[in-house]
């Protein structure tokens, strides 16, 4: 592009943004001939620019421009129909604008637009004519503004609001509500509202323009210099090189130990430290760059809507990189978007709750860290939890009972997932409801993230935090297979070494590796092998059962999953260099970066590489990661083993239950008595074949589960096993097949829940003899769960061990049987229930002398210190993992012999 | 021939040629796409590159994207340890290095010995060869860096 041409684009975009701003102020101040001959300046010189370069188009929209502008100068009144003609010129001139970057002006007819300044002109004249006194009245406005528009085809501007609907429809609207006797008086009212609300955006949104006016912007021009981003980022290559070369430097300096260098390359270091500093900061622009074009987005939105709105912003000085500028534009103008049209109510629901018809949206910058945070808070209807429940379940995007559990806060992050919106309405201001997931995904590209705050009527706060550059990031250094990798520190929740018989180990569930981390399962990939650097043996059984494995755990939005690699070497803040168009399709990494000892790895996206492992979103709990503060939403999210056995229905057990997964050469079956035993772990385990299960032959593998029960095993031999799901058991129908508690859905198939307490009872048969012998009356059990589920795989586990179980849905019912004077040996509680929970549950029970002495067992799938002494304190003798049997099995002897002790 | 490439190929053969051997094979790149010659260290290899993406390498602060002349030509992989040398060529932002055996002279041949890419020379070849020049002794392959640095083709071409 010619560098003259180039040059004027560059003062030409400022040029623009300024008459946008400064039109919106004029707006308002329609006397104020200071901002007006300001406007017709910058006007007049792009006219004359755009007609030094023969670029026609321009210059005839920019005269159009300026002759209606010239009209605002001799005295006509100022409409918004008027600013809002000029404004869509504007937009035309940098439409074309754009299209000269390309070299040429781009062809195109403009007469719509023109005649449409001239028209609003010749009206004005048409009324100047009539007008005795230079005042203008509500009337002539009216006119003004609708005469012409109705005059001329308003389809050049489609993409434009349609003010003249907001000025027809206000009056007429407000003539119904009170019969004020004159109409036209409260149109201009509400035109003046709008004014002003626009006024106190400008206000607010700028505040470093409005300080610099005058005098003090001459002066402030010329301490600036403008400079090429290339020019800066050859400066950055240029740095980076420097730092290379003092790294190296330092290498030899360390090993020639020559004491005379020491002082020198000190200062070395450290004036390439504040180099790169430097050039860091020369690449960064204050926030408000972004936030330019919001108060103009804000006004037409408040138009459209016909929804006063002012726009307050703070911060607006905050520094960002500009390529990081550049990434958060879009889900800046969307949040805005989405919190006019459905954030703010409208004026008669305002009215109604008691709020200022001004909506408010408040914009706010400020740092934290190595990041930004930019709020987007509205001070409307907020988001409504229940409309939301309504709509995950229209949607199918969760179950009612799933739902039951959330909390509002809970709730409101549903709005993240795709497809999801809660507005029926297709409006042309936020679109279709796609939004919110795209405006986590943006933030999410740049290692940001999102939150959502939302009280009640009060409005909404959206939170971006984003980092405050991308070029240079900080990273862990990863090897793996012999190669080095860098992995982008953001979304890196945590390093775990894993190792067999700690509280992080991996294991495997067919060929799957899943760490266990803290309760849950996280599945694991192999960096090497999901890179093809290594075959299927990364995840031989036997990699993970000897030494130490090194897993980064990674969190993305919803998603969470392991990654395995041969060993992080450091962490390291590296300058980020996009990638080589060759290796474009690469799309695992997100560019490159050339480490210290000069050598060049690549960055790691951790979004495609979850993609690539097929690490699925919806499979994974959304609300992981709001922990243990919530504890309700997670309660029946278990991991299910999936299988083959016998028939093709797919078959489910709670992946707790099973101690191991065997794959056994069938000729190591031994048939003794009726039954088959395995020779295991220095024992006989009897080996228990579901119906239908097809036994294998010599040397073949046969797939086993193991279970334990007090060490001993018990193995159930299946036909394949399938994968591990997370799922929340639903159970759809139940079941009258032995052996078979009920069927679900998991991902969408019909899977039969295995009653796994049926085979162990049967393989364990001879021990629940002994028990009942040792004991010398059954003892009596309560197990009170609001789930279905768990009282159904609970119970005849209790039963097959020998307890007389009596069951509860809900802390009331327990209660009942309380009121009935019934005892029980032990209460076995779920915390979470909905109503009463397990803790006001036992504090009741304590409270009642008749049943205070009852040993209690508190059962839960959270687990945390605070908890656990919560439990205490209402009176519980113990706590339970909900998956545990084994514990919940200790926990009862425990109970037991104190009980055999007292008696 | 046509005319325009006919030019192409005047002004080329009159501004030289730097060449490079690959295998037994002279081949040459045009002097004004050459950045400059070096002999690549530290090349780091790129997993699921395509094939002829040797890796990338550091070269004064610019990351180099290294193709391996050889892998790309179908030709046997270098023995270990054996010299190689590039050749940088700089496309926009991005400098790439073409890998050879060793480095020979500048070759300014007359532009009325280049002939087309023989008719029967294999299909890897002729997508990365320009045409070849008959010198004296034997023939020069003219290098289509285009060609080379093109990421679909690159890829076909394994």
């Amino acid at each position: 592009m010619d560098e003259l041409l180039g040059e004027f684009l560059a003062e030409t975009d400022e040029n623009l943004d300024r008459i946008d701003a400064e039109l919106l102020r004029f707006e308002r101040e329609p006397n104020n001939q200071e901002i007006l001959n300001k406007i017709f300046r910058l006007v007049h010189t792009l006219k004359g620019t755009c007609g030094f370069f023969g670029l026609d188009r321009l210059s005839a929209i920019a005269h159009a421009a300026e002759t209606r502008l010239g009209r605002y100068r001799d005295g006509q009144p100022v409409t918004v129909e008027g600013v809002s003609v000029v404004l869509a010129s504007i937009d035309r001139i940098k439409e074309i604008l754009k299209g000269l970057e390309d070299g040429s002006e781009p062809p195109g007819d403009d007469s719509d637009l023109i005649s449409r300044l001239e028209a609003l002109g010749e009206a004005a004249e048409y009324e100047a004519v009539e007008r005795t006194e230079p005042a203008p009245s509500a009337h002539e406005l009216k006119g003004e503004r609708t005469r012409p528009t109705r005059s001329v085809a308003p389809e050049g501007l489609i993409a434009r609001p349609q003010p003249r609907s907001f000025f027809n429809a206000a009056p007429e609207r407000r003539r119904e509500e009170m019969p004020a006797p004159q109409p036209e008086q409260t149109a201009q009212d509400d035109a003046a509202a709008v004014l002003q609300a626009e006024a106190d955006q400008r206000e607010n949104a700028e505040p470093e323009r409005k300080k610099a006016s005058g005098d003090a912007e001459k002066g402030d021009l010329t301490q600036m210099v403008r400079v090429r981003v290339d020019t800066l980022e050859h400066l950055m290559i240029t740095v980076s090189e420097l730092v290379l070369t003092r790294n190296q430097l330092m290498d030899i300096a360390r090993r020639t130990d020559e004491p005379t260098l020491k002082a020198p390359l000190h200062r070395l270091s450290n004036v390439t430290s504040e180099l790169q500093r430097g050039i860091m900061k020369a690449r960064m622009l204050p926030i408000s760059k972004a936030w330019q074009k919001l108060p103009r987005l804000v006004r037409e939105l408040s138009l459209t809507l016909d929804k006063p709105i002012k726009l307050v912003s703070e911060g607006g000085h905050v520094e960002l990189d500009r390529q990081v500028l550049e990434f958060i534009r879009d889900p800046l103008t969307h949040l805005i978007r989405n919190a006019a049209d459905h954030g703010i109510e409208s004026r008669a629901e305002r009215r109604a709750a008691g709020k200022p018809e001004q909506g408010k949206i408040r914009l706010r910058a400020f740092a934290e860290g190595g990041h930004i945070v930019i709020e987007v808070a509205d001070d409307g209807r907020g988001l409504d939890a229940r409309a939301i429940y309504a709509k995950c379940i229209e949607k199918g995007i969760a179950s009612a009972a799933e739902l039951d559990r959330l909390s509002d806060a809970q709730l409101q992050q549903f709005v993240f997932r795709p497809g999801f919106s809660t507005t029926n309405q297709i409006t042309d201001v936020s679109g279709r409801g796609v939004g919110l997931d795209v405006v986590r995904s943006d933030v999410e590209v740049i290692g940001g993230t999102v939150e959502l705050k939302s009280s009640g009527s009060q409005g909404s706060v959206f939170s971006l935090r984003i980092p405050l550059t991308l070029a240079i990031t900080a990273a862990l250094i990863v090897e793996a297979e012999g190669l080095t990798f860098a992995l982008p520190q953001d979304n890196v929740v945590e390093v775990v070494r894993a190792h067999a018989g700690s509280d992080y180990r991996i294991e495997m569930v067919n060929s799957a590796p899943q760490l266990r981390l803290r309760g849950k399962l996280v599945p694991v990939f192999d960096l090497a092998e999901l890179l093809g650097e290594r075959g299927a043996e990364a995840r031989s059984p036997e990699r993970f059962e000897g030494g130490m494995t090194t897993v980064a755990v990674l969190e993305l939005g919803a998603r969470a999953f392991g990654l395995i690699v041969d060993d992080v070497l450091r962490t390291e803040d590296i300058v980020v260099k996009p990638k080589a168009h060759l290796l474009r399709s690469l799309s695992v990494f997100s560019g490159n970066t050339i480490l210290g000892d000069g050598s060049v790895i690549m960055i790691i996206d951790p979004t495609a590489l979850a993609n690539l492992a097929g690490v699925d979103e919806l499979s994974v709990d959304i609300l992981a990661a709001s922990e243990e503060a919530v504890p309700a939403p997670e309660e029946e999210k278990l991991p299910l083993l999936l299988f083959r056995a016998g028939s093709r229905v797919r078959k489910a057990v709670p992946l707790s239950l099973v101690t191991r997964l065997e794959e056994i050469p069938a000729s190591k079956l031994e048939l003794c008595d009726d039954g088959y035993v395995l020779r295991y772990r220095g024992g006989l385990m009897p080996v228990l074949f579901m119906d239908g299960v097809t036994k294998q032959s010599g040397d073949e593998l046969q797939p086993i589960l193991v279970f334990n029960e007090d060490g001993r095993h018990m193995g159930l031999a299946i036909d394949e096993i399938v994968d591990v799901a997370e799922e929340t058991i639903d159970m759809e129908l139940r079941s009258n097949t032995a052996g078979v508690l009920g069927t679900c859905l998991v991902r969408g198939e019909i899977v039969e829940v295995v009653d796994v307490s049926r085979y162990v009872g049967e393989g364990m048969g001879h021990r629940i003899l002994v028990r009942e012998t040792e004991s010398s009356r059954t003892l009596r059990v309560l197990l009170v769960d609001d789930s279905q589920f768990f009282r159904n795989m609970l119970a005849p586990l209790l039963a097959a061990s020998g307890y007389d179980v009596s069951l509860a849905a809900s802390a009331h019912e327990a209660l009942e049987l309380k009121e009935e004077r019934q005892r029980f040996d032990v209460i076995i509680s779920d915390l979470e229930m909905p109503d009463l929970d397990g803790i006001a549950f036992a504090k009741m029970v304590k409270a009642d002398p008749h049943w205070a002495d009852t040993p209690m067992i508190a059962l839960s799938s959270h687990s945390s210190p605070r908890l656990i002494a919560r439990v205490r304190a209402a009176g519980f003798t113990d706590y339970v993992g909900k998956f545990d049997r084994q514990k919940l099995m200790d926990a009862l002897d425990a109970c037991v012999s104190s009980w055999e002790a007292a008696a | 021939m046509n005319q325009k490439t006919s030019d192409k190929i005047r002004r080329q053969a009159a501004e030289g040629y730097v060449t490079a051997m690959v295998g037994d094979q002279l081949f040459g790149v045009a002097l004004c796409e050459v950045r400059d010659v070096f002999v690549p260290k530290g090349i780091c290899r790129v997993p699921m590159a395509p094939p002829s993406v040797a890796g990338l390498l550091s070269l004064r602060g610019r990351v180099v994207t290294a193709i391996d002349l050889r892998r790309r030509l179908g030709l046997p992989a270098r023995e270990e340890g054996a010299p190689s040398v590039a050749i940088g060529i700089e496309r926009g932002q991005e400098v790439y290095g073409l890998v050879a055996d060793r480095i020979g002279n500048v070759l300014r041949p007359d532009a009325e010995s280049f002939e087309p890419n023989p008719i029967n020379l294999d299909a890897g070849w002729s997508g990365a060869c320009a045409g070849i020049h008959r010198l004296e002794r034997g023939v020069m392959v003219v290098l289509d860096v285009e060609s080379l640095l093109d990421a679909e083709k690159l890829r076909n071409a394994a």
